[in-house]
């Protein structure tokens, strides 16, 4: 009897939570579904969900009109390059701040994330000009070094989150057997952040990734990512839902496909301190 | 070995017109339309004439524009080429940001460029930037739905029969609204719109001492007639609508008439995009009788700012797409319908040309705009859907989606008309003018 | 206990991340408050001299100022309540026992990987669209009249657009957390007759006290400066533009340097505003 109940209720859960799922995933479908139907298909009333003829038009002729694995490489570098310089940074910062904490670790935590908060269009004039007295307008190193400074914030603080939980007993331990502060850091502590380390980097990915006012602002054709892709394909004349879509496709797939590969780890990385 | 090579440079030094031996990289900023993707599609051709290679940075209108303006007020030097308009060109050639282009070649025959075009795109008799392409305004209908709503369309409408048409030619049942016009807000967008309506119904933005114009009847009229107009016959949702929502809507056959660029004749005319190809007919921008019609003028062109390190590549580049070659090039690949059209004479004098359906009523508009004189009473201004000062799109982008919010119902005409009289005023005061 | 060595270590380590953002904080910062006073038109050849207050009088003074500020404040409210409320709803049902749950969760979390200008596009274009957006197809097949979602509704879908890309965040903070919840607690709960409604009052949502600051906290940061959305979809118009685009409209629309500047100083006024009431809630549920 409990055990039909139990079972009744898993169906339940099951169907209302793929329900829920699929609707939340839904624009996702559409955009890839669009994709690959002709524009006038893309915009047939009633519109087809799946019985139209499958066709690659749209994604050879966005191939064929734009450098797509220039944008791509470049979003892969920016993204990745901001990751691994703000984690370089950041590690030591947040290591500090979790295990030698002073009355200011907090003000100094909070005042971090409050950077975030400078509205980036109210600076894109000085930024501007500043990139082009160091000469580094539409370079790559320029923008990694920007979405490093704009997520190193986040970053700080969710690698804080992850080394408080660390207990404090474990070092102790370690430095009662004699271990220096190196050996503490590289054989100690290390092994036992790795997790948080992967997914704070994975957020610095996606968020990196993701950024469309500076890397489409400080840009031109050298070190433009898949962002200044996407803003050449938004509203040109004629029809274009379906171009559009297959652009969109391209531009989101890899941190799609990095990201569901990665989920696991994203879930149980992300708590920011939430779990106590 | 070493001789011959020379040789051929020699040779090839010779055949490039400007200077400019060494091959180059030109960095081009450039706006999504159909016609610049055209010419992208040509870059080989222009590589294999000169050597030089091209990087493109093609961009959505608004972003472009964003784009391209803090990088030449800033002298960023990220574009070498700018893709930019007639409202740009002459504020930027007069704080001496773009290169003048007056040493351009004789065979590139720049006296060819219509009248009109280089007008717009001079500052002080001086040319800023070459038109790749341009365009006034004109009325683009349904032949087969004007003659079932029994009517018969004029050259040269006015308004009232706009109105009476769109009402008539509308079928709710069958989707199909009397007119298509842009209510989108943006200075270019609705914004250019509806000024250059305003200009046929006697408005102007500015009196002679810089005083916004909104409080006058002209204007009330302007949009009272508009939005009427508009809710009785026009698409749901037109306050969201640009030239491209127009186009796909036209081009689905759910327009009865369009008015707007007379570039877009050959897109709505083209059997591969428009189901409606071949029951379009044009005529005239409409007027009210006072003089003015409502047509714009207004060209894509090419300039280069000054201070870039490849000038000479950058103008081997906009002689080879503005020149008469590169139409001769489009014709023969893609038909003369495709063609960039209004920026040469000699385009329209071409009598394979003179075959296009819409060539003839676009030149004859392009002619009848007059930038320097298009309002009704006199106006500090030059420009026809703009006035051509620094501050205006900013303020007219503002004061056009107060309009916009008036087209949705978001608040009355006579709001709109009075919180735009307030910006205008409060954004001239700032900037010094009164 | 820290020794005095290990200290100065840690000051070290420190060091690097905070120089860059004090770099990244000062320099701008200090370029904008010297804009600020200045009348600096780029279109009407630059600096143009010292100005005063004239710009933070003149930005204030202006009718879109108030009204902007309003605007970024419901976007920021309308997004955290929709997402946290649906949210912990997401995160009580996921972590109910069902077949497929890895794959429900990476649907579920899509969203977040998605650009912010994609997602404004595809929402705009192929939803939200009068004429050929899905929803008002959708409308129709009811017989009721399509709604135009970004001139009539322009606010809710604004909302909408930027809750759907935010709440795959919020629902995984607070899935997390509530994984770690003692289930022993809710069961002896339940043995007891609790209701499942009291149930999740009493235990499941005080546990999640702490997750949900965490979700305002740092979505708050992020949703402040949204731009893309806006940008895309409606331009400013209809009712929508928010502290940041106004500064936006200043530089870049209107070219006036000083005027955003002046912008961007208050709009750092009222980020901080928000941060000092945020950091309250916080600080105590941190130090917890």
């Amino acid at each position: 009897m409990a055990r039909n109940v139990t079972q009744q209720r898993k169906i339940i859960n099951t169907a209302a939570a793929w329900a829920v799922g699929l609707l939340i995933f839904f624009p996702i479908l559409w955009t890839i579904l669009t994709s690959f139907k002709t524009e006038a298909q893309a915009i047939a009333d009633p519109p087809i969900f799946l019985g139209f003829d499958w066709t690659l038009e749209n994604y050879q002729a966005v191939l064929e009109r734009s450098n797509y694995s220039r944008f791509l490489w470049n979003s892969i570098i920016i993204a990745g390059g901001s990751t691994i310089l703000g984690i370089i940074i950041a590690v030591p910062a947040a290591w500090s701040m979790a295990f030698v904490p002073s009355k200011r670790t907090k003000d100094i935590l909070l005042w971090m994330l409050s950077t975030k908060m400078l509205p980036a269009v109210g600076v894109l004039y000085p930024i501007y000009l500043l990139f082009i007295s160091l000469g580094i307008l539409d370079s790559k190193i320029g923008l990694v070094i920007v979405l490093m400074l704009i997520n190193l914030p986040i970053i700080v603080w969710m690698l804080y989150t992850y080394f408080k939980e660390i207990p404090g007993e474990i070092l102790e331990a370690a430095r009662m057997d004699g271990a220096s502060l190196k050996d503490e850091v590289l054989y100690v502590l290390t092994p036992m952040a790795i997790p948080g380390i992967a997914s704070t980097m994975l957020l610095n990915v996606i968020l990196a990734w993701n950024e469309a006012f500076w890397t489409l602002n400080l840009t031109a054709a050298k070190a433009a990512p898949l962002t200044a892709f996407i803003a050449s394909y938004s509203s040109p004349e004629g029809l274009f839902y379906a171009k559009l879509s297959a652009a969109s496709t391209m531009a989101i797939a890899p941190i799609l496909i990095l990201g569901w590969f990665s989920q696991k780890q994203l879930v149980s990385g992300l708590t920011f301190g939430a779990v106590k | 070995m070493f001789f011959k090579n020379s040789l051929y440079a020699a040779t090839a030094m010779s055949l490039i017109t400007a200077g400019g031996a060494v091959a180059e990289t030109i960095t081009i900023a450039t706006v999504n339309n159909g016609d610049m993707i055209r010419m992208q599609g040509y870059t080989d051709d222009f590589t294999a004439k000169t050597g030089h290679d091209v990087e493109w940075v093609t961009l959505e209108e608004n972003v472009l524009r964003q784009r391209v303006t803090t990088d030449i007020s800033t002298k960023g030097g990220a574009f070498d080429i700018m893709t930019i308009g007639m409202y740009e060109t002459p504020i930027w050639g007069a704080n001496g940001w773009l290169v003048p282009l007056n040493d351009l070649s004789a065979e590139y025959d720049a006296a060819d460029i219509l009248p009109a075009m280089a007008g717009g795109l001079s500052h002080e008799g001086t040319l800023y930037a070459a038109p790749f392409y341009g365009e006034s305004s004109m009325i683009m209908y349904r032949k087969d739905l004007m003659e079932k709503a029994g009517l018969e369309m004029p050259k040269a409408p006015t308004w009232e029969f706009i109105g009476e048409a769109a009402a008539a030619m509308t079928d709710r049942d069958n989707d199909i609204n009397g007119i298509c016009l842009r209510g989108k807000a943006g200075w270019g967008e609705g914004g250019a719109f509806i000024t250059a309506m305003s200009n046929s119904f006697g408005a102007r933005w500015f009196d002679m001492d810089w005083n916004a114009q909104f409080d006058t009847e002209a204007w009330a009229n302007t949009l009272n007639f508009y939005k009427n107009m508009m809710d009785a016959s026009g698409p749901a949702g037109y306050a969201t609508n640009g030239f491209n929502e127009n186009l796909s809507l036209f081009q689905q056959g759910k327009c009865g008439m369009w008015i707007d660029a007379t570039v877009a004749a050959s897109f709505v005319t083209n059997p591969d995009d428009s189901t409606v190809a071949d029951k379009v007919g044009f005529a005239l921008a409409p007027d009210t009788g006072l003089g003015k019609r409502s047509n714009w003028l207004w060209a894509w062109a090419l300039a280069i700012p000054a201070g870039t390190q490849n000038e000479s590549a950058a103008k081997e580049f906009i002689e080879w797409a503005t020149s008469k070659d590169y139409i001769e090039l489009v014709a023969a690949k893609e038909g003369w319908a495709n063609v960039p059209p209004g920026a040469r004479k000699s385009l329209y004098e071409n009598p394979e040309y003179q075959k296009v359906p819409f060539a003839e009523m676009t030149l004859e508009s392009i002619l009848s705009a007059d930038p320097q004189n298009s309002t009704v009473e006199p106006s500090p201004y030059v420009g026809i859907q703009f006035a051509a000062i620094p501050e205006f799109a900013g303020i007219a982008t503002e004061v056009s989606q107060e309009f916009s919010a008036a087209y949705a119902g978001q608040q009355t005409v006579e709001e709109a008309l009075a919180k735009a009289q307030d910006i205008t005023n409060e954004a001239m005061e700032a900037a010094g003018y009164r | 206990m820290a020794t005095q060595h290990s200290r100065s270590a840690a000051r070290l380590m420190m060091a690097p991340a905070v120089v860059l953002l004090l770099g990244w904080m000062l320099v701008p910062l200090t370029m904008t408050l010297y804009f600020s006073f200045r009348k600096y038109l780029p279109l009407r050849g630059g600096d143009l001299g010292w100005v005063g207050f004239d710009n933070y009088v003149r930005f204030v003074s202006s009718s879109s100022f108030w009204p902007s500020v309003m605007t970024t404040l419901i976007i920021v409210g309308g997004v955290l309540a929709i997402t946290v409320i649906l949210g912990i709803g997401l995160a009580v049902l996921l972590n109910q026992p069902m077949w497929g749950q890895g794959m429900v969760r990476i649907l579920v979390i899509a969203p977040f990987f998605v650009m912010p200008t994609v997602s404004a596009l595809v929402w705009k274009n192929m939803f939200m669209d009068p004429n050929y957006g899905l929803l008002a197809h959708l409308w129709e097949l009811f017989g009721a009249t399509p709604v135009e979602w970004l001139s009539q509704a322009s606010l809710t879908s604004i909302v909408m657009i930027v809750s759907w890309q935010w709440l795959p965040f919020a629902t995984l903070i607070l899935l997390t957390a509530i994984q770690s919840l003692d289930s022993e607690q809710l069961e002896a709960a339940e043995m007891d007759g609790a209701p499942a409604s009291k149930r999740f009052a009493f235990i499941t949502l005080p546990h999640l006290g702490r997750a949900i600051t965490v979700v305002i906290l740092i979505q708050t940061i992020f949703l402040l400066s949204i731009f893309a959305e806006i940008f895309v979809t409606t331009g400013g118009a209809f009712g929508t533009k928010t502290l940041t685009y106004l500064i936006f409209q200043r530089v870049l629309e209107s070219q006036n340097v000083g005027l955003g500047s002046a912008g961007g100083v208050y709009a750092i006024i009222l980020a901080n505003i928000v941060a000092i009431f945020l950091m309250r809630i916080v600080g105590k549920n941190l130090d917890a």
